[in-house]
């Protein structure tokens, strides 16, 4: 998804764009993704910015291809279980209106008024009608398109190829060199290996997730709704097994649900525990999902950065190389934003953001926790 | 003519009666629901949810999920598996099942 | 006999069967569990036993196999070291270090939930039928081929008066017989293959006295009950508004395109149609079980690479139930020897390894022969719908794949939606993967069923049946 973006964004500012993937398109994170365009669960700070700025981006490029990306601006409703959390959210609500969120507080009643099928009982909810869908894999096929860039799939690339003076002059595939003055690593969970081909170091992991999908349904959940502890879990740096549940219904009929995080390598596995986690979560939200039929689960890696921001811009360590990864779960929604930052970037204009937060080389050369 | 009933000599209790859609049929002890509704001359007893299409058994073994049908106010329940007993009342599946 | 290690076999039909009774017989305790109501899997599928058959064998045959394999689970059953647990969805079967918890759903309704533990498993889930969209296939009235014999052998049901049987493969032919030996006029036997090349492969057939009579069999069954055979024909299109009225069919020539103005019209009200197998790998597939291409790879003992875990039947490989009862006598004995801390000695089972070598071959055989014809894609019309859950048409599959880059089944359901419905592409696969011209592998299926969430939340606290480890 992030790889499209940028080749729109930088194809929109004049340049030739070649997209060289391993897999198809949406073959990784994307495509087991749920397209979440968030700002609800961002704290105040250059995320929550870069959630901003790429919300509008998403509904800028919603007016062009809305439906055959499945654009919703269904909002997110952020659901407290508990009065004092109630009260903790509306403090978070209170830090991200500032920041120039819509955020409005939903108690009693009128939460049922927006979600009909929740549990009975519940304190209230912090409404976020920012909070956006579009459906991943659809939206990262048609960026590629709407870009016109040359798109070569099922091709790997096994270096990145470099002057003496150790400027960037294209990569080597296993079908050939490509040769371009710029390149732009957006290979998500796998963007450490693509910076260590360019003999530099970036620290990203995988963190799994699963998503469990219902059967298909009349619209029983209109927002996305999520509790107020995935908050905590998306900014936790635990390895260990984290749910929280998220669950929001789709247009096609089937509700997802989320969010399970756990850092495990690469590893597939179906996990009955953290499928366990999550129906348990959505149901104590929505008991009437207890009797709706799970027909499908699969897992991601999100690609996890030791402080939770992604990297984007320039490497000064390798002229030439360009660093669009490392969102987490974020990834969908971030893209637009930079996409459109590393195409000014790489323009030499001024970004509307600024970078500094998310530069490459914020990190030491080896994190602890990669050599363990 | 023959019929399979008379080929396997097959000799059920006699037929009870259920409905579809509120219409009287009969059904034979041991039938499945599917088994119920062809021997009434029935093929069809949804309809797909985006074109509004019928349909009935395909695969036959529980596989497809092309024959499912409400009964007893479940949704979703395919008719090649469960076995149609006394009384049962048969609803024609539109869309999810969940609509109403 | 709880001091017994404990062997749960998945698939109640003639390779689970078979695995039962070797297991059994050799100092294990075997938990058989099915989803039907009845043991015999779909090969020897009966009548529900209140429709009170009392000749079931008139729609079968091979009868006496049935009755010895029947007849060795009761003996087990009765002796204690098998039992069988019928109406057992099985939807997950999970891994812990050298032991297992198979989770079922229960009965038709599915809904509660049981475990099962065992110290190992044998997968013997068989499989399903592959069908080919064209245009018209999903009206009423057409069904599978499988799914007609199944209607017919478990139910004494029929859909229609007359039908036509479609397709490409060994079913046809019991489908055939078996639908005019029960009352329905079956106007035509369509097949895309020709069968006489079939008999030049006697290298394979020679092997196979049986299937020679079985083949002679079949054939004089058909001109008993005058139904005409259309060999290298294929059923271009299905006619019908509400349900199926009529299909056309037409010839195909020999690089198998459609002979134009060869089509004709055949009234009917039934189309049982199909166009091979594929193996149920689900189960396999989430243990973690190499598969090779659709099938799990077991080695010479039956045994999948994953520790604990055999496989028998059509998961590894269709071929039918002969070669079915082969291999589940074997994964039965090595099982058995293994589970008893004990390296088993092949030439216990010689006789069932050659007759599996054999087989396999013969299956091989068979499957170079009945291939669908080369260029159904060309009759799958733009708005002919092949994911049958979503009802994605083949015109956006093949947008996706020109416009969008989808260049397999995963890139094409993402992009689509085709396959992403109840089913879970089970039936549509086969069809995408030939509309985006690539090889079709299998899918990952985590839920072998649907399960409820809310059996799914409570999993941990599932009653856990008397007796198991």
């Amino acid at each position: 998804m992030t790889g499209a973006a940028c080749a729109l964004y930088a194809s929109r500012a004049g340049l030739d764009v070649i997209i060289v993937d391993r897999g198809p398109v949406a073959g990784g994170t994307t495509g087991a993704g749920e397209g979440n365009l968030l700002v609800s669960d961002k704290e105040p700070g250059p995320e929550l910015d870069l959630a901003l700025l790429s919300n509008h981006l998403w509904a800028e490029l919603a007016q062009e291809l809305g439906a055959a990306i499945e654009y919703e601006a269904k909002g997110g409703v952020v659901v407290a279980t508990s009065p004092g959390s109630l009260i903790a959210l509306e403090r978070f609500a209170v830090e991200q209106r500032a920041a120039g969120v819509v955020a409005e507080l939903v108690a009693g009643d009128a939460l049922y008024g927006l979600e009909p099928h929740l549990a009975p009982g519940l304190p209230g909810a912090v409404h976020y009608p920012q909070d956006s869908q579009v459906m991943p894999a659809l939206a990262a096929a048609h960026l590629v398109r709407a870009s016109g860039a040359r798109l070569f799939t099922g091709r790997t690339v096994t270096d990145v190829l470099r002057r003496a003076d150790g400027t960037v002059r294209g990569v080597r595939t296993d079908n050939g060199d490509i040769h371009t003055p710029a390149v732009v690593n957006a290979a998500g969970t796998w963007g450490a290996d693509l910076a260590a081909l360019a003999g530099t170091h970036l620290p990203v992991l995988p963190r799994r997730g699963f998503v469990l999908v219902t059967e298909p349904l009349p619209r029983m959940v209109h927002h996305k709704v999520y509790a107020a502890d995935y908050v905590a879990d998306v900014a936790s740096d635990s390895a260990a097994l984290q749910t929280s549940p998220v669950v929001e219904g789709t247009a096609a009929g089937p509700i997802l649900i989320g969010a399970s995080r756990e850092r495990v390598g690469f590893d597939r596995s179906f996990s009955m525990p953290a499928l366990r986690a999550l129906a348990a979560g959505a149901t104590r939200l929505f008991p009437f999902l207890a009797d709706v039929r799970a027909i499908r689960s699969y897992a991601g890696f999100r690609p996890y950065m030791p402080d939770h921001l992604p990297a984007i811009g320039a490497d000064p360590r390798v002229p030439g190389l360009f660093h669009a990864c490392g969102h987490e779960g974020a990834g969908i929604g971030l893209a637009t934003g930079t996409g459109h930052l590393i195409a000014q970037t790489l323009t030499a204009k001024t970004p509307d953001l600024d970078l500094h937060p998310f530069r490459p080389d914020r990190f030491p050369d080896r994190s602890p926790e990669e050599t363990t | 003519m023959s019929s399979p009933l008379d080929l396997a000599q097959a000799h059920p209790r006699p037929a009870f009666t259920v409905t579809l859609d509120g219409r009287e049929i009969e059904a034979l002890p041991g039938q499945t629901v599917a088994a119920a509704l062809w021997a009434a001359g029935v093929t069809s007893w949804r309809t797909t949810r985006a074109m509004g299409r019928p349909r009935g058994v395909f695969c036959g073994i529980g596989v497809c999920f092309d024959c499912l049908v409400t009964v007893n106010d479940r949704p979703g329940q395919r008719a090649c598996l469960v076995p149609v007993q006394p009384g049962d009342a048969i609803r024609t599946q539109e869309g999810t099942g969940h609509d109403d | 006999m709880t001091d017994r290690p404990h062997l749960a076999v998945i698939g109640a039909g003639p390779a689970g069967l078979a695995a039962t009774v070797a297991a059994a017989a050799h100092g294990v305790r075997v938990t058989l569990l099915d989803s039907a109501a009845q043991a015999g899997g779909q090969f020897y599928r009966r009548p529900a036993a209140e429709l009170r058959a009392h000749r079931p064998q008139a729609l079968h045959h091979d009868w006496r196999t049935w009755e010895r394999l029947r007849d060795g689970l009761d003996t087990h059953v009765k002796a204690g070291t098998a039992r069988h647990l019928t109406d057992h969805h099985i939807w997950f079967v999970e891994r812990h270090p050298g032991r297992f918890t198979v989770h079922a759903l229960l009965g038709p309704e599915q809904e509660d939930p049981v475990a099962v533990h065992a110290d190992a498993v044998l997968l013997a889930t068989g499989g399903y039928e592959k069908v080919l969209p064209f245009p018209g296939w999903t009206l009423p009235g057409v069904v599978t081929a499988g799914g007609a014999q199944a209607m017919l052998k478990g139910t004494l049901a029929v859909s229609g008066r007359i039908a036509v049987v479609a397709g490409t493969g060994p079913l046809l032919l019991p489908v055939a017989t078996g639908l005019a030996a029960a009352g329905v006029e079956v106007a035509a036997l369509v097949e895309s293959a020709d069968p006489k090349a079939f008999v030049r492969r006697t290298l394979a057939l020679a092997a196979q006295p049986g299937k020679l009579a079985e083949g002679a069999r079949y054939a004089a069954q058909l001109a008993r009950h005058r139904v005409r055979t259309l060999a290298r024909h294929t059923v271009v299109e299905g006619h019908g508004t509400e349900r199926l009225e009529a299909v056309t069919v037409a010839a195909l020539d020999g690089a198998g395109h459609i002979r134009p103005g060869t089509g004709r019209r055949i009234p009917c009200d039934t189309l049982a149609v199909g166009h091979g197998m594929l193996p149920h790998t689900d189960l396999a597939e989430t243990l973690g079980c190499r598969l090779d291409a659709m099938d799990v790879h077991v080695d010479d003992e039956q045994r999948t690479d994953v520790s604990g875990v055999w496989a028998a039947g059509e998961t590894t490989g269709i071929g039918g139930s002969a070669l079915a009862l082969a291999e589940g006598h074997i994964a039965g004995r090595s099982a058995a020897a293994r589970l008893r801390g004990r390296a088993p000695d092949p030439r216990e089972w010689a006789a069932a390894a050659r007759t599996r070598t054999r087989l396999r071959e013969f299956a091989a055989a068979l499957d170079s022969v009945y291939a669908p014809p080369a260029h159904w894609t060309e009759q799958v019309t733009d708005d002919t719908v092949v994911c049958r859950c979503e009802e994605v048409t083949a015109g956006a599959v093949r947008e996706a794949v020109a416009e969008l880059g989808a260049g397999d089944v995963r890139t094409a359901k993402l992009l689509t939606r085709a396959g992403m419905g109840w089913c879970q592409g089970r039936m549509c696969a086969p069809a995408v993967a030939g509309l985006a011209g690539c090889e079709l592998t299998p899918s990952r299926r985590p839920f072998a069923r649907p399960v409820p969430l809310g059996v799914l939340a409570h999993e941990h606290t599932h009653p856990t049946e008397r007796g198991s480890s």
